[in-house]
């Protein structure tokens, strides 16, 4: 590796140490101290793992977490096979109902669900009798929010396929279960593993479910959320944190493990799949995403519904007075805020994910620093936004960092968003640079062309769809986030997303569906920009 | 001194050695074929020659200077892949350039023509604009040749070039590149496990088994005196019997035949024979029940009145016999 | 040989670059979360500046000379107020002080308390501003507050103040423990409003599964209802931990915020949520089908405060502010949507049938911290697993 390359491998490594070890080493260590301030050695954790409510903690959260996951697990993977294996109609509609749930700020998710299965719910009226708080609130919750992840993974793994194995299969007389079992799921293996380690760390980690549908049922989330903004003890706080670390690491140990034995890529010479005529086969797939699609379209019918009547479900006629919002809250100045914060994000997360990833894939050398940063990409995925919020405030507001300047300003805001979601956009950069000829950079080497300008003029414009892709990925979570934010946003820089809770707090459900409303309308607009982007830079390169 | 030298190379990954002590000579202006079975480490000895790859232990000197340490960049030469590696966002002549505009001494018009004159040479004029997913296999190839070349480099590293083509543009290639590095005059290595590739093209040959160098030399020293059994059985076909504690080799073709005994004192029975067109190989076994092929041209075939299970009298030429030491023996 | 050393040339180098790198980090993630013992030193530099300024501002209230107050300037306020209320209030206080930008970070209580508190070694806020007086002691005991005495002070209750010489907090008003009963819901159970009057009827059969309250550990409201039904029960008797067992029966969850079981009751998500009383009456005048009820045995109860914060500089508009927060005009607003104001009342409460100041218990606020922690990991280990217990 030359000297420049060094130099920059290390510099994205210190930084991203910075942002990201700095800040939880200021938490965490606080595992180990006492309430003031000495050492404490493992006593926190041994109080921790001494109460009662603690197995219970664990097991509530392993078993939504693993529920939550077989089932977005299997519903991804049949909504992604029925689009790229099948010839039902309206596939370009189910792509993007499919989505829905990241446009939408989590509470909206919790607001669907609720008007669907709570006491008065829709469905609840028809005679479902569920318990929505609880259990089968917070599961539905979470596949509702981990669903649209497992979903885009499949369908980038399940459109490359090698149509000559199911041919050669064909001819050999093998069944439809057995070209699927014997063909289809090995081909995809590695993907599935990813997206079970996704779903679960994401479904192990987040807060916002629990908390507004949880009721009594209580999971590591919310005993963090208890014990930093309940009984303010920070430290036991960090010692829930560090624990909710662990499938991440276990998963990153896992990833080696998998990726090691994933040699198998489709090569240059696979034919095309030809999909075969089935009717039944079409028919009972679109009634399946038809029915997936009701139940997120339905969630926009609740916002709808929500913001444009004065006050539902008692006075429906029409109004647009909820779009003038509180000025407590930032008003419409927030909405902006938002979109600006997220545009840094993106465009400086894009750009550092990227080339972050760029440097994992394809230097070689220095195993140990690239394992090192393999590691530092996986973690954050495990950092519920509550860790990254308070853990940022520790590391950026301490007078001796000289950093400190930043926090405050949307800077720190910016920052924490690239850190809580690296992980998705480094798997899908890595993912993208794998599948470039690793003799491009010989090739360039040989000519004199510097790594830089092949970086510039070959590996990112073929990448083009995977950078607009994290692109759309940062926007779109930047402008839902709130449990990190809601600890870092400054006096004068108030986001959308933090609005809507405060919104729904207060019980203004209208104003807080209005917001959602405008967060969903830049939302899609950004990744139908995105889609015509994505179409015109295939039709160039492919 | 010759213009390329390799010395002791060693190279390692994880606990597998690729390379055990190589060394190679290459002089100025000669086309060098590696050959060996895929894992010998072929590919590795080239990549350690382009500064792809580190070497463990060993050096190599370009043009009498020690190049061991030197970054690719700084050694001046083009190569080709198997893949190609063709940037796909960029048309041919776009691809050529790319490689050009970092030479930073040439101007616009100097570029310009040197593009043309590279690509008249590869004889892809007409298809400068395409992109690579426009081109055929084989222009893909010459596209990437062009490219190698076009930066005048030192010298030309090919690995495994044709080996993703089809058999006749393989065969047309083999000339094609022949003549175009005759024209430059520009010493060129070229990895391939195609014994006839490297017998048709090259100037030396070297044979490499087992992360060693089991022979160099000319096509003809390599075909007519294999230093191993290994080259013997890897280049051409041999036949191997045991006589008086050592190894005798012969080639088929070498063999002499007859309808009956005579100058051919050796009986042998017709177990099957193969029309291969010009030629016609018979095989059969000799008392003691040794086997053996030989190759004879089919006029000769039609005259003798091949007939399965017929009995053949051989000549086996002194002059031809290989002689190597009896452990060889347990290798074929 | 060569390679050899080349090898070993390459090896070093690696280890150098990991030194530096791990050296780098760890120096900056050091610097920032060590630099204690330094800031320590600033913070007690500060608090003596901070006295002297302190005599400074009562020598100035004696002379009681309202020209030397700032007039200008830009604060940041944290507040645990609601949106609405932080909204109609700034715009009074902004009519008086045209020139005073008063930027505001509106959280929860458990939020805003968690954000100062992580913010301590260089805290952001000016002043705090109605948040909880539980959180407002944390904040003192880790010496975060800056003792300072509001202009008007004087007519604070002194149960609404911290006991300190020179207040470190003033309480503006209070909020209690209040049932908010959806009365469509009930009549489905066969009960009326009437029925639901006191803590003893919430233990009613028929209320099984129907009840949602709020988590003391997450939630200020839930804890000062357990508070308040420990210390009606009798504070050192096991009377009190009794009825919460047979309440637990009732309840089908305890969530993690104040308002949500009068949201959820005003939703028909449950029947009775144990709430407080303007989160109920806010709901009822939005029009969903509420009645607020409160216990007549008496309400559990906090105030909500106003702090100025200890800094390096004390913006002198902040303690214009806080000066303004206790005014008559403040007290006017916050009487609008709380029925205790720290000032006393003068009897005539919107949205409430009956004087809530008579409805407040005896609260005994040194008890209550004190024995604060017993009480939640206590209340933990007897609720905090209900699903599991199911």
């Amino acid at each position: 590796m030359r000297p420049a390359q060094l130099a920059l491998l290390l510099a994205l490594l210190a930084g991203f140490t910075l942002i990201q070890i700095g800040p939880l080493f200021s938490l965490f260590s606080k595992a180990f101290l006492d309430a003031d301030g000495s050492f404490a050695g493992l006593q926190n954790y041994a109080d921790y793992f001494g109460s009662p409510s603690l197995s219970v903690s664990v097991r509530n959260t392993v078993d939504i977490s693993f529920v939550t996951t077989l089932c977005s697990v299997l519903l991804g993977f049949a909504y992604a096979y029925a689009l790229t294996r099948t010839n039902m109609r309206g596939k370009a509609f189910f792509r993007y109902t499919a989505l829905i749930p990241i446009f939408l700020p989590t509470v909206v998710h919790a607001l669907g669900l609720v008007y669907m299965f709570g006491k008065q719910g829709i469905l609840t009226g028809l005679g479902v009798e569920t318990e929505l708080y609880g259990r089968f609130g917070i599961i539905l919750s979470e596949i509702i929010y981990t669903f649209p992840q497992a979903f885009l993974m499949f369908v980038v793994a399940l459109e490359v396929a090698d149509g000559r194995l199911y041919e050669a299969a064909d001819s050999m007389g093998v069944s439809a279960a057995g070209k699927f079992f014997g063909i289809t799921l090995p081909d995809i293996r590695y993907t599935v593993v990813n997206v079970f380690f996704v779903c679960f760390t994401l479904a192990f980690t987040d807060f916002g479910a629990p908390k507004v549908l949880g009721g009594g049922y209580n999971v590591l989330a919310t005993d963090i959320y208890k014990q930093i903004a309940g009984q303010f003890n920070m430290n036991m706080g960090a010692v829930v944190g560090t624990l909710l670390l662990l499938p991440a690491v276990l998963s990153f140990i896992a990833g080696r493990a998998v990726s090691s034995r994933n040699a198998s890529t489709v090569n240059a010479k696979a034919t095309r799949l030809v999909i075969r005529e089935c009717a039944w086969r079409d028919a009972v797939f679109f009634v399946f995403c038809a029915l997936v699609s009701a139940c997120f379209l339905f969630l926009i019918a609740v916002l709808f519904m929500g913001a444009l009547t004065e006050y539902y479900p008692y006075n429906m006629a029409l109004t647009l007075r909820h779009f003038s919002f509180n000025a407590s809250t930032g008003g419409i100045g927030s909405y902006f805020n938002s979109l600006w914060m997220s545009l840094l994000t993106a465009v400086f997360g894009t750009a550092f994910a990227f080339v972050y990833a760029y440097m994992m894939e394809k230097t070689d050398g220095f195993a140990a620093l690239r394992r090192y940063g393999k590691l530092l990409a996986a973690l954050p995925l495990a950092l519920p936004g509550m860790v990254v919020g308070v853990s940022f405030i520790f590391f950026f507001n301490a007078r001796s960092n000289p950093l400190h300047f930043i926090y405050g300003t949307v800077v720190i805001l910016v920052l924490s968003n690239i850190l809580h979601y690296f992980a998705v956009p480094f798997i899908t950069a890595t993912g993208s640079l794998k599948k470039l000829d690793r003799e491009f950079e010989s090739v360039s080497d040989s000519m004199r062309v510097s790594r830089l300008r092949l970086f510039l003029r070959v590996s990112a414009p073929l990448s083009l769809t995977a950078v607009l892709e994290i692109f759309m990925y940062y926007f779109v979570n930047s402008m839902v986030t709130v449990s990190a934010v809601v600890f870092l946003y400054g006096a004068k820089f108030k986001v959308a997303s933090i609005a809507i809770t405060h919104m729904e707090e207060a019980g203004d459900i209208s104003q807080a569906a209005a917001m959602s409303l405008l967060i969903l309308f830049i939302n899609v607009a950004v990744r139908g920009a995105y889609a015509l982007a994505a179409k015109c830079t295939e039709r160039k390169i492919l | 001194m010759s213009y390329l030298e390799v010395r002791n190379i060693t190279k390692r990954f994880d606990r597998q050695t690729v390379l055990a002590n190589v060394s190679a000579d290459i002089e100025k202006g000669e086309l060098v074929c590696v050959l060996g079975p895929s894992g010998c480490g072929k590919t590795t000895l080239l990549r350690i020659v382009a500064g792809l790859e580190t070497a463990d232990g060993g050096s190599v000197y370009i043009n009498g200077r020690d190049c061991t340490s030197l970054s690719p960049g700084k050694r001046n030469f083009g190569i080709v892949f198997q893949s190609y590696a063709l940037f796909p966002n960029m048309t041919v002549a776009g691809n050529i350039l790319f490689g050009l505009r970092h030479k930073g001494k040439l101007g616009r018009e100097e570029m310009r023509a040197r593009v043309d004159e590279v690509l008249r040479m590869v004889d892809l004029s007409e298809h400068r604009n395409k992109y690579p997913r426009q081109l055929s296999g084989g222009q893909q190839q010459r596209a990437a040749l062009a490219r190698a070349i076009a930066p005048a480099p030192s010298y030309l590293l090919l690995d495994e070039p044709l080996s993703a083509l089809d058999a006749k543009v393989r065969v047309r290639l083999r000339g094609e590149i022949r003549a175009i590095q005759r024209a430059l005059g520009i010493t060129t290595i070229m990895v391939t496990h195609d014994q006839e590739e490297a017998l048709t093209m090259a100037d030396k040959i070297i044979v490499m088994n087992n992360a060693t160098v089991e022979q160099a030399g000319t096509p003809r020293e390599v075909y007519d005196r294999p230093a191993t059994p290994f080259v013997a059985n890897f280049i051409g076909a041999m036949n191997f019997y045991p006589a008086n504690e050592v190894v005798c080799a012969i080639r088929p073709e070498r063999i002499e035949i007859s309808n009956a005994p005579g100058s051919c004192n050796v009986a042998a029975d017709i177990k099957g024979f193969e029309f291969k067109g010009a030629m016609t190989r018979i095989y059969g076994i000799l008392p003691g029940q040794t086997e053996i092929c030989v190759d004879i041209s089919s006029d000769r075939a039609d005259e003798i009145g091949l007939c399965e299970r017929a009995r053949l009298y051989l000549r086996i030429p002194e002059e031809h016999l290989i002689k190597y030491p009896p452990p060889a023996a347990r290798v074929m | 040989m060569e390679s050899e050393m080349r090898t070993k040339h390459r090896k070093r180098i690696l280890t150098i670059c990991i030194a530096i790198l791990l050296a780098v980090s760890a120096g900056i993630a050091l610097s920032a979360c060590s630099g204690g013992g330094a800031q320590e030193d600033s913070a007690a530099a500060a608090g003596g500046e901070a006295d002297a300024a302190n005599t400074a501002s009562e020598t100035s209230d004696a002379s009681d000379a309202p020209a030397e107050k700032a007039t200008s300037g830009e604060i940041t306020v944290y507040t645990a107020l609601e949106d609405e209320q932080v909204t109609e209030y700034l715009a009074v206080f902004n009519a008086e002080y045209p020139d005073i930008t008063v930027n505001i970070v509106r959280e929860s209580t458990g939020v805003i308390t968690a954000r100062l508190l992580a913010e301590k070694d260089n805290a952001q806020a000016d002043a705090v501003w109605g948040t909880a007086a539980s959180s407002m002691m944390i904040l003192d005991d880790q010496g975060m507050l800056e003792a300072y005495a509001p202009e008007g002070v004087d007519r604070i209750l002194p149960e609404f103040k911290s006991d300190k010489p020179v207040p470190t907090w003033v309480g503006i008003d209070a909020w209690e423990t209040a049932f908010i009963v959806n009365t469509v819901e009930l009549d489905k159970l066969g009960l009326a409003v009437s029925d639901i009057g006191s803590y003893e009827d919430l233990l009613r059969p028929e209320l099984k599964d129907h009840i949602v309250m709020s988590n003391p550990n997450s939630s200020g409201t839930g804890f000062l209802t357990v508070a308040g039904v420990l210390q009606l029960k009798g504070k050192d008797t096991e009377a009190g931990w009794d009825y919460l067992s047979k309440l637990h029966e009732n309840v089908n969850q305890y969530v993690h915020s104040g308002s949500k079981p009068a949201k959820m009751a005003a939703a028909g998500e449950c029947v009775v949520g144990v709430s407080f009383g303007y989160a109920g009456i806010s709901q009822k005048a939005n029009g969903a089908p509420v009645e607020v009820v409160f216990p007549v045995e008496g309400s559990g109860w906090d105030m909500e405060a106003n702090a100025l914060m200890k800094k390096d500089s004390i913006e002198p508009a902040a303690k214009t502010f806080l000066d303004w927060a206790i005014s008559d005009a403040a007290m006017d607003l916050y009487k609008v949507n709380y029925p205790i104001i720290a000032t006393g009342g003068d009897g005539n409460y919107e949205g409430y049938e009956i004087d809530p100041v008579s409805q407040l218990i005896e609260n005994d606020f040194n008890w209550v911290a004190n024995n604060r922690d017993d009480i939640l990991s206590k209340w933990i280990e007897k609720y905090d697993s209900k699903s599991a217990a199911e």
